[in-house]
């Protein structure tokens, strides 16, 4: 430990100075009532350009992004460059998708997708199963959160024999976190976030100049990844895709740009902004984003070409890999500098954990608690249920690490990706149609659900040697195909989901069974900041707009 | 995805067209799954995909300037204004 004792200094001073911007944030652009849940759940949906750039920006790209992405291209190859397609992908799906939801969920005061979905297609239970759907999701995201924190606290020798020594940063961390996320709300990560950017810009512009420069350059960096890949006896690795996992590739970059935005943290970032301009102009900003991801990911390969050999896992005779990235900065850099970049890696998990939990509270209170257990909740016990919510939301992701196997989180994460997806006709296409039937939804919803973890079950891990939930690579040839691809369990399931919906809606529609009251209108998908129906909407979330209009 | 616009306000607009290249264009493999050319080290497989980044940022700054609405009378705003 002692000889990571500056590393250990420096990372707990940049951390000690976040945690004290968190408790500021309260009086950041001070609301004039914190006790509503659109002050503490949205920021008062008052972001500009800026704010909203790194929030959003805060909440997608997460310390175990930072973490895992590189990991992945140290393991397989090109096959772990998927983040960047898939990052290029989402921000205009963002433009033509989220900008109808935010129109809408600003007149009608949504907070969450599942509020939006209750009144488009007349549903409570249509709700709930995306409300837990979206809560379900997060949780292992947060967790996963705290194994980015852990690979660097492993790599600094912060680890204990016993698993509450190993724990206890963690725990003081989870604890600081939860603290300020209480008082401050959204605007304690929307604060922070501009640090944690600034941190990993400067710890990757240095990274990615003078690396490659002691490494030989980037051609170098690359040769050496393909020599030991070429070496290696696996078939899936390699700088290029091979033949079998294309389709993999595509899918699963096409699936992830999907799920990311049916988070119910991506869409709380984006219903914090205060216009559809400034979403629009964040589209086109934020892929800076998506640049640095690709760099990060590299960090992977430099890895290889350093030589760095992953610290051991959990469990006797098994790897890490998440601790590639940290080693390689703690092999390379001054430990003064290394320090920056584990603070980076760090705060750069809080401010994700901060936003994914909120988002869960905002879903529990609005979707659950006032929904089922106290309809006439006013705005101030919305905003107290949510900020406790959010608080047993943090205890139990930091649980699920204490408790668990972090890859048993890694895992689920990859479950979550996979469900959340499953949200996607009910709160992407239902903002376009209305079509689909409330009811169809629903067992659109269950089959896609049951498709994905049969699929999940039947895929082994030959590297962990574990028989189920080994990856979301399942090979065609086990739907019956005559093939040795692969393809993204997500992206079949939604499709099953689809198939089920449409062909349930025909039946519905033929046996005219009533499908509800829209409560939505098409104007309300483009409306703006001004619009003099709004303010008055937001006040009476769930009235009909028809009677709450004048 | 039809939906008919009973409201005179709409987002229809011919440009949104073009944000089908950014989504498009980085999901065609066989467009760049090679090694060379290589570009300052890179594989061509890196690069092309770090290119796309930007076709990606072009066509959306694009759209967003011809499908932005003029600030509205009813409330002043100046976009760049706002966050301080």
């Amino acid at each position: 430990m002692s000889d990571h004792i500056t590393e250990i200094i420096v990372f707990s001073l940049l951390f000690l100075l976040v945690s004290g911007m968190g408790f500021v944030a309260a009086r950041w652009r001070a609301p004039k009532d914190m006790a509503h849940l659109d002050e503490w759940g949205l920021g008062g949906r008052s972001f500009g350009g800026w704010i909203t750039w790194f929030l959003v920006g805060g909440d997608l790209y997460t310390a175990y992004t930072f973490v895992a992405v590189p990991a992945l291209i140290f393991g397989a190859g090109a096959a772990g460059f998927f983040a960047v397609p898939y990052t290029v992908v989402i921000y205009p799906l963002f433009f033509l998708i989220l900008i109808r939801l935010w129109s809408v969920s600003h007149r009608h005061g949504f907070v969450t997708p599942a509020d939006f979905v209750r009144s488009r297609f007349d549903s409570p239970l249509l709700a709930l199963l995306v409300a837990i759907t979206g809560i379900v999701a997060t949780m292992p995201y947060i967790a996963l959160q705290l194994v980015g924190i852990e690979a660097v606290l492993k790599t600094m020798g912060v680890t204990g024999d016993s698993a509450l020594a190993r724990h206890l940063p963690i725990i003081i961390a989870f604890a600081i976190l939860a603290a300020y996320t209480y008082q401050s709300g959204l605007r304690a990560p929307a604060l922070i976030a501009f640090v944690k950017d600034t941190l990993i810009y400067i710890v990757i512009i240095v990274a990615v100049l003078y690396l490659p420069y002691k490494l030989g350059g980037w051609g170098s960096i690359f040769d050496d990844a393909n020599a030991k890949f070429q070496a290696s006896n696996s078939t899936g690795d390699g700088i290029t895709l091979n033949a079998n996992n294309q389709i993999q590739y595509i899918t699963l970059a096409l699936g992830s740009a999907l799920a990311l935005f049916l988070y119910p943290h991506s869409i709380t970032g984006v219903l914090a902004s205060k216009n559809r301009n400034v979403i629009k102009r964040n589209m086109s900003a934020l892929p800076a984003y998506s640049f640095l991801l690709g760099l990060i990911a590299l960090l992977g390969y430099m890895a290889i070409s350093a030589g760095v050999t992953p610290l051991p896992g959990a469990k006797a005779g098994s790897l890490d890999s998440n601790t590639v990235v940290p080693l390689l900065f703690d092999q390379q850099f001054p430990s003064w500098f290394a320090g920056v970049a584990f603070a980076a890696i760090g705060i750069g998990a809080l401010v994700p954990a901060a936003i994914m939990s909120i988002a869960a509270a905002n879903l529990f209170t609005r979707n659950i608690y006032k929904e089922y257990l106290k309809k006439d909740a006013t705005p101030a016990q919305e905003a107290n249920v949510s900020k406790i919510t959010s608080l047993v939301v943090k205890v139990g992701a930091v649980a699920c690490i204490i408790f668990l196997d972090p890859q048993f989180s890694i895992d689920l994460q990859l479950i979550g990706g996979i469900i959340i997806l499953q949200t996607g006709p009910s709160v992407a296409l239902g903002l376009f149609t209305r079509w689909l039937h409330r009811w169809a939804l629903i067992a659109g919803w269950a089959a896609g659900m049951g498709m994905g973890m049969w699929m999940l079950y039947n895929i082994p891990n030959a590297n962990t040697g574990r028989k189920h939930f080994g990856g979301s690579a399942f090979p065609l040839s086990d739907l019956g195909f005559d093939s040795p691809k692969t393809i993204y369990v997500g992206f079949v399931a939604v499709a099953v989901n689809l198939l089920v919906a449409v062909i349930a809606t025909l039946v519905l529609r033929a046996a005219k069974t009533p499908d509800g009251i829209d409560h939505t209108n098409p104007d309300d998908y483009f409306a703006d900041e001004g619009d003099p129906r709004l303010e008055k909407a937001r006040t009476t979330p769930d009235a009909d707009p028809i009677t709450s209009s004048t | 995805m039809t939906e008919p616009v009973r409201s005179p306000r709409s987002d229809r607009s011919p440009w949104y067209w073009l944000l089908l290249i950014p989504i498009v264009l980085p999901l065609v493999t066989p467009l760049f799954n090679r090694d060379s050319p290589r570009l300052w080290g890179f594989p061509a497989f890196y690069w092309l995909q770090f290119l796309f980044i930007f076709v990606g940022v072009a066509t959306t700054s694009v759209v967003y300037q011809m499908t932005k609405r003029p600030a509205r009378t009813s409330a002043p705003e100046t976009p760049e204004a706002v966050d301080e």
